[in-house]
């Protein structure tokens, strides 16, 4: 990502969010990918479907379990990334990266900002 | 991790290579690894990396959580032969079969693996989380003069894949079983398996557990491998597991499992259950085991519904055919290959397959 990592959000659902503008990019987090293990297929939400915050609206399978991802803010879906749909195993190699799930429009890019930075969520993996 | 977890004889040499340890039938286990130094050479780690490199080389898995006993005493394989459809009694000294401890009603009690060490000594390996019920089960049905001696003092690792032949450097058929000396340790040694490969079944005293385990790792084809890789291998292979697949209410008929009954034993039905499973037999199971092939990539995972037909008892994802794969259990109409069946996955509808199993071909040396 060509962002600094102090543009980015985390939730305690393991989620990464990347703001530019009031579109928000979506992904899981490296320690999300590590403890899943091999991601062997990803299930996108529609195109303009509309989320809210903590709604479940994609799916990772790794060779072990299933997993929900939440929509991190309320929004409406803007962008899937149909590549790691192809080639799951992105979400392994470059999880904050390439690896991304969706992008949102949000509802309040205020919210954002209410979200983890990247020490308190370092802090919030000590806790774990 | 839960202090009450039982550890294996190679706890601390698993966390060495990078072992994620998880409980499993009160153990501490290695799941899967992150390697590290030479052993990250030979292979990425992780399930999908070690089930591959058990299908192209060879894995060396620890199952020392596995039951292991004696079973000692003249007349100890007819005592066994009380619990099991199993010929027990033509079972050549050296040989090894795969049966079952069945309840009254016909359902399974666990599965597991009798060696006929001689005449008078068979060698039982069992389920982790059914040993306490199956020795007990087993004990409280011997005649005085015949013992069950528990082994819990000695590990089980379990070398599989194409390579384990040249390394253990054994003549051992299929399923043959013999006391040889690996490396210089002296081990009970079974040519089988739980992956489909070919491989052995390495039964050692748990002091020369890690001597044994270095040794093989000197050999630049192994690499250790975790239960994730165990088990995405034996559904692979079509293989059963206990609590998933079978379990007290299923039969040995529903189960696929006809096989496992002895032919002797087919006659005479003196097994517990042995009068529920003849009939099963004469006039048809209500339900059966099958291989399913989910449409698409999302693996439709064990309890998954078979929309009006039954349930999915295993699934995942299969790294050999990088496709979702699954056993369970069908009403007896639809248990033929190519019949179109329904899962629901997380609320969705999602067509799937009856195939035959093995998923993957075994390459067992016969």
């Amino acid at each position: 990502m060509a962002k600094k990592k102090s543009d980015i959000r985390y939730t305690k659902d393991h989620e990464w969010v990347a703001l530019d503008g009031d579109i928000a990019t979506v992904g899981i987090t490296d320690h999300a990918q590590e403890q899943l293990g091999d991601v062997v297929h990803v299930e996108l939400p529609d195109m303009d479907r509309t989320v809210s915050a903590n709604e479940a609206c994609a799916v990772v399978e790794s060779v072990k379990a299933a997993s929900d991802i939440y929509a991190p803010l309320a929004g409406i879906v803007v962008e899937i990334n149909e590549t790691i749909v192809e080639d799951p195993a992105i979400v392994n190699s470059d999880a904050e990266g390439e690896g991304w799930f969706f992008r949102l429009e949000l509802d309040d890019v205020a919210a954002f900002e209410e979200l983890m930075d990247e020490e308190a969520y370092e802090e919030y993996l000590e806790t774990l | 991790m839960d202090q009450s977890l039982k550890t294996i004889p190679l706890d601390a040499w698993h966390r060495k290579f990078g072992a994620r340890m998880v409980p499993f039938a009160g153990y501490a286990m290695p799941v899967q690894y992150d390697f590290t130094d030479a052993m990250a050479d030979r292979c990425r780690g992780g399930v999908l990396a070690e089930h591959l490199h058990c299908r192209g080389q060879a894995a060396l898995f620890d199952v020392s959580h596995m039951g292991q006993a004696m079973l000692v005493g003249p007349g100890a394989a007819a005592a066994l032969e009380r619990l099991v459809p199993g010929d027990i009694l033509g079972l050549k000294p050296g040989r090894q079969r795969y049966t079952l401890l069945t309840n009254g009603t016909g359902g399974i009690i666990d599965d597991l693996m009798v060696a006929k060490l001689a005449e008078d000594r068979l060698f039982l390996v069992v389920n982790a989380s059914r040993k306490d019920v199956d020795f007990a089960h087993i004990a409280a049905a011997l005649p005085a003069g015949i013992v069950l001696r528990p082994l819990p003092d000695r590990a089980l690792l379990a070398l599989q894949g194409p390579a384990a032949a040249e390394i253990v450097a054994s003549a051992l058929p299929f399923m043959g079983v013999a006391e040889i000396e690996i490396s210089g340790i002296r081990c009970l040694v079974s040519r089988s398996g739980y992956t489909g490969e070919d491989g052995f079944e390495i039964s050692v005293p748990a002091d020369d557990a890690e001597a044994l385990a270095d040794r093989l790792l000197q050999h630049a084809a192994v690499v250790p491998a975790g239960l994730g890789a165990r088990d995405s291998l034996r559904l692979e292979a079509g293989l059963c597991l206990y609590g998933n697949d079978i379990d007290e209410t299923t039969t040995p008929i529903e189960a696929g499992l006809t096989w496992t009954i002895g032919k002797r034993r087919k006659t005479t039905w003196d097994f517990p259950g042995g009068s529920a499973i003849r009939d099963q037999l004469d006039n048809g199971a209500p339900r059966l085991r099958v291989g399913i092939k989910p449409d698409g990539r999302a693996p439709a995972r064990s309890s998954t519904e078979i929309v009006d037909a039954g349930t999915i008892t295993s699934g995942g994802f299969s790294p050999t055919l990088n496709a979702p794969i699954a056993m369970g259990y069908v009403r007896r109409e639809l248990a033929e290959d190519g019949a179109a069946l329904t899962l629901m996955v997380r609320g969705k509808a999602l067509p799937a397959t009856v195939v035959p199993m093995p998923f993957v071909p075994h390459r067992y040396a016969r």
